[in-house]
């Protein structure tokens, strides 16, 4: 079994109001100079065949209307 | 008529729908998510909830379930389709209907009455081999329904945005200054080409009795009776 990470995040362009809060947040906990915040989630698994997580990934993983993707093998 | 009325794990709204379906005209019974047979059944309605739990992302579970490959091949043949709010979620998902639904702009749970635009549509004849839509500037028929949704806010790319205004795609609106949660160009509910499904993130099952408020949720029911009685 292949250990692989899966990062998904919206896609640049989107509104990502998650991001935008962190960001918002930030200031006032005296982190200054922090910009362009997006908020994304990560999927950790083990594949028997590595070559598969794209499709994995197109169909279910992520929605490629709305998100970008990117595969870690481990 | 008969209705069908998906039923998911983590579905709420199926009950209101089921109701909503026989004031409309006909009969209704639900259809557990595990379920393939849709023999007899004259119209779908995918309720609102929270299908699995949402998990991953809203409607994402569900479109890979016995009873949503069977409602794929039914709106394939032209069977009348309505998705509300989650049941919106899960045809974006499933590819039945263009566009997807993010979190709300405000990133809150909103729940209110809206007031909705189904803008009229003036389908002209074929162009060049292209349906020509057109948009009634003036305005179409207006509906109080309530939203209740967290990710609710419609997004498509620009393009495939100007091509569901020309093709009359946008079935409705919200009325001006009541978008709740940042959707493109206000829209709350889009058909897909063919025109037999369609989708929306307010209830128009929890509006279909006077003792409530408004009972225009009634009439987009019948819109999709109408497409869905037998000849």
């Amino acid at each position: 079994m292949a250990k692989a990470r899966v990062l998904i995040r919206p896609k640049e362009g989107i509104l990502d109001p998650q991001g935008k809060a962190v960001e918002r947040a930030l200031p006032a906990l005296g982190f200054e100079g922090i910009e362009h915040v997006h908020v994304g989630r990560m999927v950790e698994l083990e594949a028997e065949d590595p070559e598969r997580l794209a499709e994995l990934c197109e169909k279910l993983l992520a929605n490629p209307l709305i998100e970008d993707y990117e595969i870690q093998t481990l | 008529m008969i209705w069908g009325v998906l039923q998911f794990p983590g579905s709420c709204d199926e009950r209101d729908a089921l109701h909503a379906c026989t004031l409309a005209g006909g009969e209704a019974r639900l259809v557990w998510h595990e379920e393939r047979d849709l023999d007899g059944i004259d119209a779908i309605v995918v309720p609102g909830g929270f299908s699995y739990g949402d998990y991953l992302r809203a409607g994402a579970i569900a479109r890979f379930s016995p009873a949503m490959e069977a409602v794929a091949e039914f709106a394939a043949d032209g069977g009348p389709v309505l998705g509300i709010c989650n049941g919106f979620q899960v045809l974006c998902e499933a590819g039945l209907l263009p566009g997807a639904l993010l979190l709300n702009e405000h990133m809150r749970f909103t729940c209110r009455q809206v007031q909705l635009i189904a803008p009229r549509v003036h389908l002209t004849a074929p162009e060049h081999g292209q349906l020509n839509a057109r948009r009634d500037q003036l305005g179409g028929e207006a509906l109080s329904i309530p939203a209740k949704h967290g990710e609710g806010r419609y997004w498509a790319p620009d393009e495939v945005l100007d091509g569901l205004e020309a093709k009359g795609q946008v079935a409705y609106r919200y009325a001006p200054g009541q978008n709740p949660n940042g959707s493109a160009r206000d829209i709350a509910g889009v058909r897909n080409e063919a025109g037999n499904v369609l989708g929306l993130m307010p209830h128009p099952e929890h509006a279909v009795d006077p003792l409530t408020g408004s009972t225009d949720g009634l009439r987009v029911f019948e819109a999709v009776a109408a497409a869905g009685a037998p000849a």
